[in-house]
């Protein structure tokens, strides 16, 4: 973890435009939770939660944060700057990644637990909220690795979320064992019964460890090959 | 006192050769790296600052390998081409920061000593998005020397920089150099190199074409043939008197014009209006018709 890195990476973050949209996100869910709970009776409002708020909202939130940290300087170059220094690319990589993390998890993980709450029943947003956490970690270390080889970061990782874990994942129940939502619903349900119970909990802690140490390491890895192309 | 060697190196990106077996060795001083646009200069710059694995041979800065070699960059400054994108930052703030990549143990008075050096202590309280061109020049030369690095590698530094500013990047330079460090630039305009330079590289087409100092590139680039076109009121017995001198090479006649080559540029341009006088023809027009600095490197190429 480099300290200089990790700030100017926060200022990259809160410089740009994308900051807003970051900012909007969680705004916009706890709005419509707050205006459903009021409106309705019965538990309508919660349904957000896993139809909106866990499934779309925490994942874009993270897209955002991990193409906002690390895309913009790779796609042009400007990244040699902080590069071309004695510091070891790993912790280039981990520095962004644990800023990319903090802002999922405040503008995410923490935006659905406000809102669960709202809905009542502290158990059951408690449990939402530590799936979120453990979601929220492994999507940031996915996108993160996604910024450090594509350019089209944020268009392959809207892929992996929309069509990959929402559109198959409701069509074939075994996509659960391969997709981060399921794996952070799985651990949320220890905490709360009242969450879904898809998959195998040891396979769901596992499989996120991995994801994340994997997804920061290849990161890292890229950055140590980093390579600069003349326009010739 | 650090020495850059390229040992052939060569780099291609899939079938296309883009720096082909090139093998020079850069020591302490000013040096140049001269070449027209589209020459390979970017990627040899790009393999010397560990931004780029040669796909064949080796790169290395006294002994130690320059590629995934972090520790490289305690020796090494580099000054890329890229624009800066760190337009929220200030000029101080940008320099900061890369004084504390460093981790220098007085960051804060290295910064302000290197501002002093480059001339920008008053506007480093700016947004670097509101510099001009030359200042950012200036900012990325300052983040590139907050560390001392005995080696300074600047990638076409004096492009879209005035030329107020740009004596003022070459004073520095030049002083940089003096001072015993290694300094390589990359230009394209040969005036650039030969006014800063003491010791020119040049590369055409991947490969490196000339080596010396600037006298000697200097006399490589005029003592080789030149052609002209002359227009005269009789081109005829103009040719005749000129293919008989030992100055000229080769004389062929056009609808209204002579194309001259000449061998010794000298013997020619001092015996010309002798030889025409003494033949009663009256000279119109003398023009050198291949001076464009692409056509100097092709020579040298193909020399």
């Amino acid at each position: 973890m480099n300290g200089t890195i990790a700030k100017l990476a926060l200022q990259a973050l809160l410089g740009r435009r994308r900051f807003f949209l970051l900012l909007a996100f969680p705004v916009l869910l706890i709005a419509l939770v707050t205006l459903i709970t009021a409106l309705t009776d019965g538990d309508a409002a919660f349904d957000i939660l896993p139809g909106l708020g866990y499934p779309l909202v925490l994942p874009l939130v993270a897209i955002l944060a991990a193409s906002s940290v690390l895309g913009p300087e790779v796609d042009d170059g400007s990244i040699v700057y902080l590069l071309a220094k004695p510091v070891n690319r790993y912790v280039v990589a981990i520095s962004k990644w644990v800023v990319a993390l903090a802002a999922t998890l405040v503008a995410g993980s923490l935006a659905i637990l406000v809102a669960s709450l709202i809905t009542g029943d502290t158990t059951r947003a408690l449990g939402m909220f530590v799936g979120a956490v453990v979601a929220g970690t492994a999507y940031s270390a996915l996108f993160l690795a996604i910024s450090a080889i594509t350019r089209h970061a944020v268009i392959a990782s809207l892929m992996f979320v929309l069509i990959w874990e929402s559109l198959l994942g409701n069509l074939f129940t075994g996509v659960a064992w391969l997709s981060i939502g399921q794996w952070g619903l799985r651990v949320g349900h220890e905490v709360s019964a009242k969450l879904p119970d898809p998959a195998n909990l040891t396979w769901a802690v596992l499989a996120s460890i991995v994801v994340t140490v994997a997804g920061v390491w290849f990161a890292g890895d890229r950055l140590r090959s980093f390579s600069l192309r003349g326009e010739d | 006192m650090s020495t850059l060697v390229l040992d052939s190196a060569s780099r291609w990106f899939g079938n296309v050769v883009a720096v082909n077996d090139v093998s020079l060795s850069i020591g302490p001083g000013v040096t140049g790296l001269l070449g027209p646009n589209g020459a390979g200069k970017t990627t040899l710059m790009a393999m010397m600052s560990g931004f780029l694995a040669p796909s064949s041979g080796h790169v290395t800065l006294d002994g130690q390998p320059v590629w995934r070699n972090t520790a490289i960059y305690r020796q090494i400054g580099l000054v890329p081409e890229r624009e800066l994108s760190f337009g929220y930052l200030t000029g101080r703030q940008f320099v900061r920061a890369n004084a504390d990549l460093h981790r220098l143990p007085d960051a804060a008075a290295a910064t302000e000593r290197i501002l002093e050096e480059v001339d920008m202590v008053e506007p480093a309280a700016r947004r670097l998005d509101t510099y001009s061109k030359g200042m950012r020049q200036r900012i990325k030369i300052a983040a590139a020397l907050v560390h001392d690095p005995a080696v300074l590698l600047l990638d076409e530094p004096f492009n879209g920089v005035d030329p107020r500013q740009r004596m003022h990047l070459m004073d520095l330079l030049r002083r940089l150099g003096d001072e015993g460090r290694t300094v390589l630039f990359s230009s394209h305009i040969l005036e650039e190199v030969e006014r800063l330079a003491r010791h020119i590289e040049v590369v055409v087409s991947g490969r490196h074409a000339a080596s010396g100092d600037f006298g000697a590139i200097r006399r490589l680039m005029t003592d080789r043939p030149v052609q002209y076109a002359v227009q005269s009121s009789d081109n005829r017995a103009l040719a005749a008197v000129l293919i008989a001198q030992p100055a000229v090479r080769a004389v062929s006649l056009r609808a209204d014009q002579l194309d001259v080559q000449v061998d010794d540029l000298g013997s020619f341009a001092v015996g010309l209006p002798g030889w025409a006088r003494q033949h009663d023809v009256t000279l119109f027009e003398l023009s050198p018709s291949d001076e464009s600095l692409e056509s100097v490197f092709a020579y040298l190429v193909a020399r």
